[in-house]
């Protein structure tokens, strides 16, 4: 079972306090991107084995939404941030670096 | 003027576990907005009386109780009859600050599990560490409830208060009962009374 702790009001519950909100930190195209772009944006997703980062939202709690970076395959949870970012913290990265050396995911490492 | 009811008529159920009861009528007022506002801190305090909730509690006053609901919500409960009057108060005091209050208490019902083994029927139907020394009286919960959304605090070490939607409260009321029938408590945790 997934255990998330929102960043927002500092609850840990399972995850079906939670709603998932599918993949995180993605570039929206528009109007000037081209097809293949835009094809990208809305259909083209990561699917890890291992890190993952992802949307989720608090629906039976405090309603807001956040940031997770979790493992596919163990479902331990590396870390809760903010949804308020483009991009992982730091800190977060540095403990996946720590129990997943190498990782890569999209562009970030 | 018509009288107010609850939804339904005062159930209670006596024969298990734990008493599970639907409490009387209550005054519930949200408000929403910047809960680091001044104004909006003010303005709560004066409608309730009661000091400032920290994130996950709920506080008391002679009359009135104010619930941390979210970064930006507050729950304020107060008798039924006084709604309007602290309402009214509240929007007074927000003035012209960004925020919303609105009298919920027909939306929601309350409910309430009382007794030693109050902590083993909440634990069955909600994915929230309920152990005594992870969930005590003073904090303020909004979880999920079986199905169905809820809030709950404890007034005391063995009574529950269950806020739900009121659309939903024999819904609630129904997998209270299950949950507390005759024979079913868990003994995970000691029995707070010092008995079997």
């Amino acid at each position: 079972m997934l255990i998330l702790t929102c960043p927002v009001c500092g609850v840990t519950s399972e995850e079906t306090e939670f709603h998932a909100g599918g993949e995180a930190h993605l570039t929206r195209v528009g109007p000037a991107g081209d097809e293949e772009a835009f094809g990208d944006y809305l259909f083209t997703r990561e699917n890890p084995r291992g890190v993952h980062f992802e949307r989720w939202r608090h629906v039976y709690g405090c309603g807001k939404w956040f940031h997770a970076a979790r493992c596919t395959t163990t479902l331990e949870v590396f870390g809760t941030y903010s949804a308020q970012t483009t991009e992982p913290p730091q800190a977060i990265r540095d403990r996946i670096s720590q129990k997943r050396p190498g990782w890569i995911w999209r562009d970030f490492a | 003027m018509s009288e107010p009811v609850t939804a339904l008529g005062g159930a209670v159920f006596e024969t298990g576990i734990a008493t599970v009861r639907e409490e009387p009528v209550q005054g519930m007022i949200t408000l929403r907005g910047d809960l680091e506002d001044s104004a909006v801190r003010a303005a709560a305090i004066g409608a309730s009386g009661a000091e400032m909730p920290d994130r996950g509690t709920i506080t008391t006053s002679e009359d009135a109780s104010l619930a941390w609901m979210s970064p930006d919500e507050l729950m304020l409960l107060c008798p039924h009859g006084e709604v309007p009057e602290r309402l009214a108060r509240l929007q007074e005091g927000l003035g012209d600050a960004h925020a919303l209050a609105v009298n919920v208490s027909d939306a929601r019902a309350l409910l309430s599990v009382v007794g030693p083994k109050a902590r083993d029927v909440l634990a069955k139907l909600c994915p929230v560490d309920l152990s005594p020394g992870a969930f005590t009286p003073g904090m303020f919960r909004r979880t999920r409830m079986a199905q169905v959304g809820a809030a709950f605090w404890m007034p005391t070490e063995e009574t529950f208060r269950v806020v739900c939607f009121r659309s939903q409260t024999q819904y609630v009321f129904d997998v209270l009962t299950v949950a507390a029938q005759k024979g079913s408590d868990v003994g995970i945790w000691p029995d707070p009374t010092g008995g079997g």
